[in-house]
């Protein structure tokens, strides 16, 4: 990439500055630690192993994703600093104090003439790691007595990382992120296709952004939506539809793709591969195979009554059962219905574990053939589980009477009601447990209009 | 990108060293030999520095050796001659040693005080005055253990038996106990006649680390040495937890001697600004009097001025230790180049700023519009049930609501995409789980808590780049 145009990185450049600044002095003594934060693709571990690779410094750089044990962090350090053979040294499991003392030994025998500088990537991961590294690493100048600087780079910021009773505090910098207007478009801009004019380019990036810009700010997801789209863009220009400066049109054909696209590729239900290929030939307009269970799944005929009645089982409380599954429950009596608080609506709180018993109950009244409680059916219940479409609760020793928990959504329930050839009472059913969990009932009344309208059907 | 990152870090790099340097800064060519005119100037060697120091340095050397000494200063922590506002417990401390090393008593001492507050800096003043004495320096043995690196009582004593250089004495020997071990340790240590035996100061930094050890042998043994007339032991403890004593188990505690050294700084803001002014001042021995002078007038004018005074008392207010003010001095110091070649009052402004920001504040300004509208639900959700934990359905129907009724430029997304942004918050650990382990759960409906106040979300939605203004009524109002 050979662009000379300057950038509009105003903040960038002022914390650039500063770490620089720092950093300019490598003969002399720097801060112990500095710590670096920012949003994920802001720049941080490029801006910083530049500077290292331009001013020539000594620098170990580590991932700490990949240090699983703290060995393999000193391991690297002390071959990026002294050679192999130093690294060689380290025992078997190293502790940090066999790794102080090496590198004081090594120290001691070739000086620091100028600053090294040990660079920790996704610093978040040392948390997890020994009690003791975070802390002993941010005074390394201290402990080894070398001209030595540790620099962390993480997303999360630093007071979730202070040990409980304190630690040395590093210096601190933020990494701004990126303004839609100048930094962003320009940043998108440079992988243009060398077959088309920047400017169709630029105007195809603000198109992309007005669309997934108010959902995702990463500069990673938005380049790769960039790329995976640009052919579907260029499709009119190709056929010879439309021409370069008819960008109404050539929206007009590529926003429902991008509507799509974050349905799917951006939540990575499809890979790029099949998206790709989907778009090569797209005559009619098929639906994607996604990779969630919820389009495709094909159960058996009572597996689906079954599903339907443990969804309904989950959310509805026990003592409205009556009401909704006798077929005729005498007097409708006027009691305080809704006791609990709107906020503790089963819908917002999650499914509730029932018994066995509960749901053939209701597995019952909802099919609308007689069944025989035969061993398929039951099978079909454990099978339902395996699929994790429902979820055991309680001890696997329970087995007089094991306690189940619905885990599916009302969407996919739906899905699976609308193929089901089922009455309409079924249905209503379901519309009236929404009513009842969704609402705040306020008037009783309505309530009752609502149980009495189903009684007549 | 690279090439335009790179034209700036040169930019940069002029600005410290002067322009002749750009040039040099090329990989292509003479890098070698600007890396030798680092060495020139500000050679390791002192003896180059006496043959300059009756000529006059040039502007660049000189700021170049005032940035290597407050360096040392602010980042090294050198040990400066006289510990300030300490006076009473150096002359405790160094009278405690000095009966140790001379005389041969055994103590045990802790010193106790916050992070920052001079505990070692004190340690290390009263350490070097103890072996400039005669007896002192023949005789006396220093071992230094740190509970950051030493976590384990076996690694410890290996340590000892490695700074006492006795490792060819023990050799393959094995110990039944720990005792066993110290003892022949410190058998070992005695002199040519048997009567005396050297004394060993043992320094345990992070002392309250070592308390956490199993059955605190380490702590045990060495304290019951120290009790017991044999060796003449002290031992010495740096901790910044007052409760130090309360984590020790009842025998160790016994043996302890319960002498305590508290560092708490009571320092009057004036007594700072005096501090402050000698941290920045360079010392009289600098080789340029005249630039040494020139920098020391503008220290000094530096430190009356009003705005510099606003910024020193608010760190004050915050925090009187050292440290702190040692950071703030450094990124102002850090500044000081071949072309901004004293300190500025902006420099300190700036280095403040740098400080005193709320670094969650700069988290929320990078979020999209979908994550800032999450964050507004679970603020409302906070605000009507007074903090109760919430899951995820109960910010998504918080969310559908403002939809529905009140937004113009949002429009609906569908909920596996609302499911991503909010994981993303969860990744950013701005929400975390109420009970981190247990995942038996379904995802939307695990209980979880946001991390951010009210106010700071109030603030961040100020700062955020074209904030709609519908978001901002939302925000803004009392029933969500």
């Amino acid at each position: 990439m050979s662009h000379q145009k300057s950038f509009q990185y105003a903040d960038l450049l002022s914390v650039l500055e500063r770490v620089v600044d720092i950093m300019s002095a490598p003969d002399q003594y720097s801060y112990p630690s500095v710590f670096i934060y920012g949003h994920r693709a802001t720049g941080k571990s490029h801006v910083v192993l530049s500077i290292m690779k331009d001013l020539e410094l000594p620098h170990a750089s580590v991932d700490c994703v990949e240090c699983v044990s703290s060995g393999l962090l000193f391991h690297q350090v002390l071959s990026a600093f002294f050679g192999p053979d130093a690294a060689a040294l380290l025992p078997r499991c190293p502790s940090l104090s066999d790794f102080v003392r090496l590198y004081k030994q090594m120290s001691s025998n070739s000086p620091a003439t100028q600053t090294r500088y040990i660079i920790l990537d996704r610093a978040e991961r040392m948390r997890d790691m020994d009690f003791s590294l975070l802390p002993a690493l941010l005074r390394l100048q201290e402990l080894v007595n070398d001209n030595v600087t540790v620099i962390l780079l993480s997303e999360i910021v630093w007071e979730k990382f202070r040990p409980n009773t304190g630690c040395f505090e590093p210096l601190l910098f933020h990494f701004p992120d990126y303004s839609k207007g100048k930094s962003l478009v320009q940043i998108l801009s440079w992988d243009h296709h060398p077959s088309y004019t920047p400017e169709l380019y630029a105007s195809y990036i603000n198109i992309l952004l007005g669309v997934f810009f108010s959902v995702c700010r990463d500069l990673r997801e938005l380049r790769h939506l960039a790329v995976l789209n640009f052919s579907k863009f260029c499709e009119p220009l190709e056929k010879g539809e439309a021409k370069e400066s008819d960008i109404h049109k050539l929206w007009k054909n590529i926003e429902p793709h991008l509507q799509r696209a974050m349905q799917t590729v951006y939540l990575r239900e499809v890979s790029s591969v099949q998206w790709e290929q989907q778009q090569m030939d797209e005559k009619e307009a098929t639906t994607l195979r996604v990779l969630s269970a919820h389009a495709h799944i094909e159960l058996p005929y009572y597996s689906k009554f079954l599903l339907i009645a443990a969804y309904l089982a989950s959310f509805n409380p026990a003592r409205t059962d009556r009401r909704f599954f006798l077929k005729s429950h005498g007097k409708i009596r006027k009691t305080n219905f809704l006791k609990k608080h709107e906020k503790t609506s089963n819908h917002l709180l999650g499914p509730k574990p029932f018994p066995l018993d509960r749901l053939m109950a209701i597995f019952y009244s909802v099919v609308d053939s007689r069944v025989a409680p035969t061993a398929s059916i039951f099978s079909q219940i454990s099978s339902l589980v395996t699929l994790q479409l429902l979820s055991q609760v309680g001890h696997d020793d329970q087995l007089d009477s094991p306690k189940y928990k619905c885990s599916v959504s009302l969407d996919f329930i739906l899905a699976i009601s609308r193929c089901v050839c089922v009455c309409v009472r079924l249905l209503d059913l379901l519309a009236l447990s929404l009513v009842i969990q969704s609402q705040v009932v306020r008037q009783e009344r309505s309530l009752f209009t609502a149980v009495s309208n189903l009684h007549l059907l | 990108m690279a090439n335009c990152l790179r034209l700036k870090i040169n930019l940069c790099i002029v600005r410290f060293r002067g322009p002749q340097s750009a040039t040099c800064c090329q990989r292509s060519c003479g890098h070698r030999k600007y890396a030798g005119q680092w060495r020139e100037i500000t050679g390791p060697a002192p003896v180059k520095m006496s043959k300059r120091r009756s000529a006059a340095l040039t502007g660049a050397q000189g700021i170049s050796l005032a940035q290597k000494l407050l360096r040392e200063r602010l980042c090294h922590q050198k040990l400066p001659d006289q510990p300030v506002g300490l006076d009473s417990q150096y002359k405790h401390l160094l009278e405690l040693l000095r009966r140790t090393a001379v005389h041969g008593e055994s103590n045990s001492v802790l010193i106790v005080g916050p992070r920052g507050s001079g505990k070692t800096m004190l340690l290390g003043c009263v350490l070097r005055e103890l072996m400039s004495l005669k007896e002192a320096q023949k005789n006396v043995l220093l071992v230094e253990l740190n509970g950051l690196l030493q976590t384990d009582d076996k690694i410890a004593l290996k340590e000892i038996t490695r700074q006492l250089h006795l490792e060819n004495v023990v050799g393959d020997k094995v110990f039944g106990s720990f005792a066993e071990n110290l003892a022949f340790l410190l058998e070992a240590l005695k002199k040519g006649d048997k009567s005396s035996s050297r004394p060993v100061l043992f320094v345990l930094d992070e002392f309250d680390l070592f308390a956490h050890h199993k059955n605190q042998t380490l702590l045990y043994n060495l304290l019951d040495v120290s009790q017991s007339a044999q060796t003449p032991v002290a031992v010495l403890g740096l901790t910044c937890r007052l409760d130090v004593l309360e984590l020790l188990e009842k025998r160790v505690k016994s043996r302890f001697s319960h002498r305590q050294i508290h560092l708490f700084s009571s320092l009057s803001f004036a007594q700072y600004l005096d501090v402050v002014r000698a941290q920045l001042s360079l010392p009289p021995d600098f080789p340029d009097p005249k630039f040494s002078d020139e920098w020391n007038h503008s220290v000094t004018k530096l430190c009356e001025d009003k705005t510099v005074e606003e910024i020193l008392r608010r760190n004050f207010n915050g925090s009187k230790d050292f440290r702190s003010l040692h950071s703030l001095l450094f990124l102002a110091v850090s500044r000081v180049s071949v072309s901004h070649s004293t300190l500025r009052e902006a420099d300190l402004i700036e280095a403040w700023r740098l400080i005193s920001v709320d670094s969650k504040a700069n988290v929320l300004h990078g979020l999209s519009i979908l994550e800032l509208c999450l964050i507004i639900a679970m603020k409302h959700l906070n605000d009507t049930y007074d903090g109760e934990p919430f899951n995820f359905q109960m910010v998504h129907n918080e969310f559908k609501k403002f939809i529905q009724r009140k937004s113009h430029s949002i429009h609906k997304f569908e909920k596996p995409v609302v499911m991503k942004a909010f994981e993303h918050l969860l990744q950013l650990e701005l929400v975390r789980p109420v009970d981190s382990g247990v995942c038996k759960v379904q995802r939307e409906y695990q209980l979880m808590r946001l991390m951010l106040e009210h106010g700071q979300v109030m603030e961040a939605l100020q700062k955020y780049p074209q904030c709609p203004t519908d978001v901002k009524q939302w925000a803004l109002s009392a029933f969500g």
